[in-house]
């Protein structure tokens, strides 16, 4: 049987998007993060909105509860942002909380339900020793089978660029190559975990051993930095630390609204004309190694809505929670060939903010921060401000008409795609 | 003897009598390792269980510096990583395991496709829910050669 195509039961658009500093926040709770995302957005809403016209809210939280001790979170961010009474739900797809929180919003709106919507996603990581936050971070996985097994998280990825360095006769500094982009995009974002670059993150160490009376290492590029084990040390082999992205913590949101009410909020609403939703296996169970399934059933989803290709997408936040995954994304979603050229697509700048792919232009999750189930909705804030103009000195120089988000929960298991269109 | 369910306890049970079990699908043929109701290829809840060879290659691996607390309390670590991978077995199915006898000092040299075989190892305390798990005593494991 083949599944119908799905189709919204009416327009959806956005016409809000903000979002809190994303870094180490010690002095802020979940909730702090996430009025500081809610008060953002209500900024960013050009004709202005009332809060009182919003009717409900989705949640994405991947573990409050782990990492805060704190359960109910959607009455409590509710309450914290003066919404309630409305009817509030947390979703938890791990690291695609909020991104499939979208999803649901979406829904809730096309369904004729709600004509006004918040969705939202927050996350407080940076609460607990380095071994717990190891277990925390491993239970998005099959903790029965990989953690047992003896995968830390970070290994799960490392395992897929294991086999995708075999399969396709790839470079580990072609992954790297993926993270020196991400933070050549990510240190032009006010909002970013690292405002750095990896250049000037090496030139920074290098001042402090001057500073100090230290040996001053000799690294003469990025890459020498990259390979000085000392400077780049392994988290699961091949996955360095600058393979990774950092724990961070943070919050976003944004305001959906129906179509036909889309102009009285905002002069150019963002369309949300695409929205796929797919799961998929834990890795051993996959077909293969090197491709991330649910990622492709989620974008044929999300094409299929839209009535778009990959080629007329003209810029996507992709799900880069490890360089190795930039390069699943990129080819999973049609951009690239999967192999060589997805591999090699950031080394040779063609998914650099004047390539011809910009990809993850906030910084991705690699420079920008992942607070996990922050992740869905930021990266719709960042396509928000692109499509508009608002990206300051990150802003992409052709017109982005088109934008794709793509979230993944855990290695692949929860995947959420978006597609958003600016018209005139 | 009553069959065993096709559980998590049944194929933990397996592993401390030194058996790697599966269950394989009486409509589609293929094999799940660990065992599972409800065949992921088919839907088909007919199955039965069947006892695997225990040999493979290696799919795919990380050699592991930070693991999870009952490897940590193993002694592995920074200073003693080790390898967890996917072995993809002669049946058909892969599974996710600890591989022991590679150079984890040299991840670089730990090729994909070699050849493996399993073996069982008594593995202490998972977490603090490990109640939950209170059968899961002998995990299977991989070694080269």
């Amino acid at each position: 049987m083949t599944p119908r195509k799905r189709k919204l039961g009416r327009g959806v658009a956005m016409v809000g998007a903000g979002m809190s500093r994303f870094g180490v926040h010690q002095n802020l709770t979940t909730r702090d993060l996430f009025v500081e995302a809610y008060q953002d957005m209500l900024k960013s809403v050009e004709r202005g909105i009332n809060p009182k016209d919003i009717e409900a809210l989705y949640l994405g939280n991947a573990a409050a509860e782990v990492w805060e001790a704190q359960g109910s979170n959607a009455a409590m961010m509710a309450a914290a942002t003066g919404l309630t009474p409305v009817p509030a739900v947390a979703i938890e797809a791990a690291c695609a909380s909020s991104g499939v929180a979208l999803r649901e919003g979406i829904i809730g709106i096309a369904s004729g339900i709600y004509d006004v919507v918040l969705v939202g996603g927050t996350e407080r990581m940076n609460t607990m020793p380095t071994d717990w936050n190891t277990l925390a971070l491993a239970s998005f996985s099959d903790s029965l089978y990989e953690g047992a097994a003896g995968f830390s998280f970070p290994a799960l990825y490392a395992s897929i660029a294991t086999a995708y360095m075999h399969k396709y006769g790839v470079h580990h500094d072609e992954f790297l190559k993926g993270a020196i982009k991400n933070h050549v995009n990510g240190a032009l974002n006010p909002k970013a975990h690292f405002k750095q670059t990896i250049k000037e993150l090496m030139e920074a160490r290098i001042a402090r051993c001057k500073q100090r009376g230290e040996p001053v290492p000799t690294w003469q590029s990025e890459m020498e930095f990259l390979h000085d084990p000392k400077a780049n040390p392994i988290v699961a082999y091949p996955n360095t630390l600058y393979d990774c992205c950092p724990v961070s913590d943070g919050a976003a949101c944004v305001l959906l609204v129906a179509e036909d009410i889309a102009k009285n909020y905002a002069s150019h609403p963002i369309y949300i004309v695409g929205s796929g939703h797919a799961t998929g296996h834990n890795l051993a169970d996959r077909e293969s190694l090197t491709t991330i399934p649910a990622t492709k059933a989620a974008a044929k989803e999300a094409y299929e809505m839209a009535g778009v290709t990959p080629n007329d997408i003209k810029i996507a936040e992709v799900h880069d929670c490890f360089t190795i995954a930039e390069v699943l994304a990129i080819g999973d979603l049609g951009f690239f060939k999967e192999g060589k050229e997805a591999a090699a697509a950031a080394g040779e700048g063609k998914t650099a903010l004047n390539g011809v792919k910009p990809i993850n232009t906030s910084g991705g999750l690699k420079c920008k921060g992942h607070p996990v189930g922050a992740s869905g909705v930021a990266q719709a804030v960042e396509v928000f401000e692109q499509m508009l103009g608002h990206a300051g000195a990150r802003q992409v120089k052709k017109d982005v008409n088109l934008a794709l988000t793509h979230n993944v929960g855990a290695h692949g298991t929860n995947v959420a795609v978006h597609i958003f269109e600016r018209r005139g | 003897m009553a069959e065993r369910a096709f559980t998590s306890e049944s194929f933990y049970l397996y592993a401390g009598e030194k058996k790697l079990m599966g269950t394989r699908c009486q409509k589609c043929g293929k094999i799940s390792c660990p065992p599972r109701p409800i065949c992921i290829h088919c839907q088909s809840d007919k199955v039965e269980w069947v006892e695997l060879k225990g040999k493979g290659k290696i799919a795919a691996f990380s050699v592991i510096p930070y693991g999870p607390m009952p490897f940590v309390k193993e002694g592995y670590g920074r200073d003693n990583p080790h390898c967890s991978g996917i072995i993809e077995l002669e049946e058909g199915p892969k599974v996710a395991a600890q591989i022991l006898g590679v150079d984890v000092k040299h991840p670089e040299n730990i090729k994909i496709g070699t050849p493996v075989v399993v073996d069982f190892t008594e593995r202490g305390s998972w977490h603090y829910i490990e109640d939950v798990y209170k059968v899961r005593k002998v995990y299977p494991v991989f070694k080269v050669g």
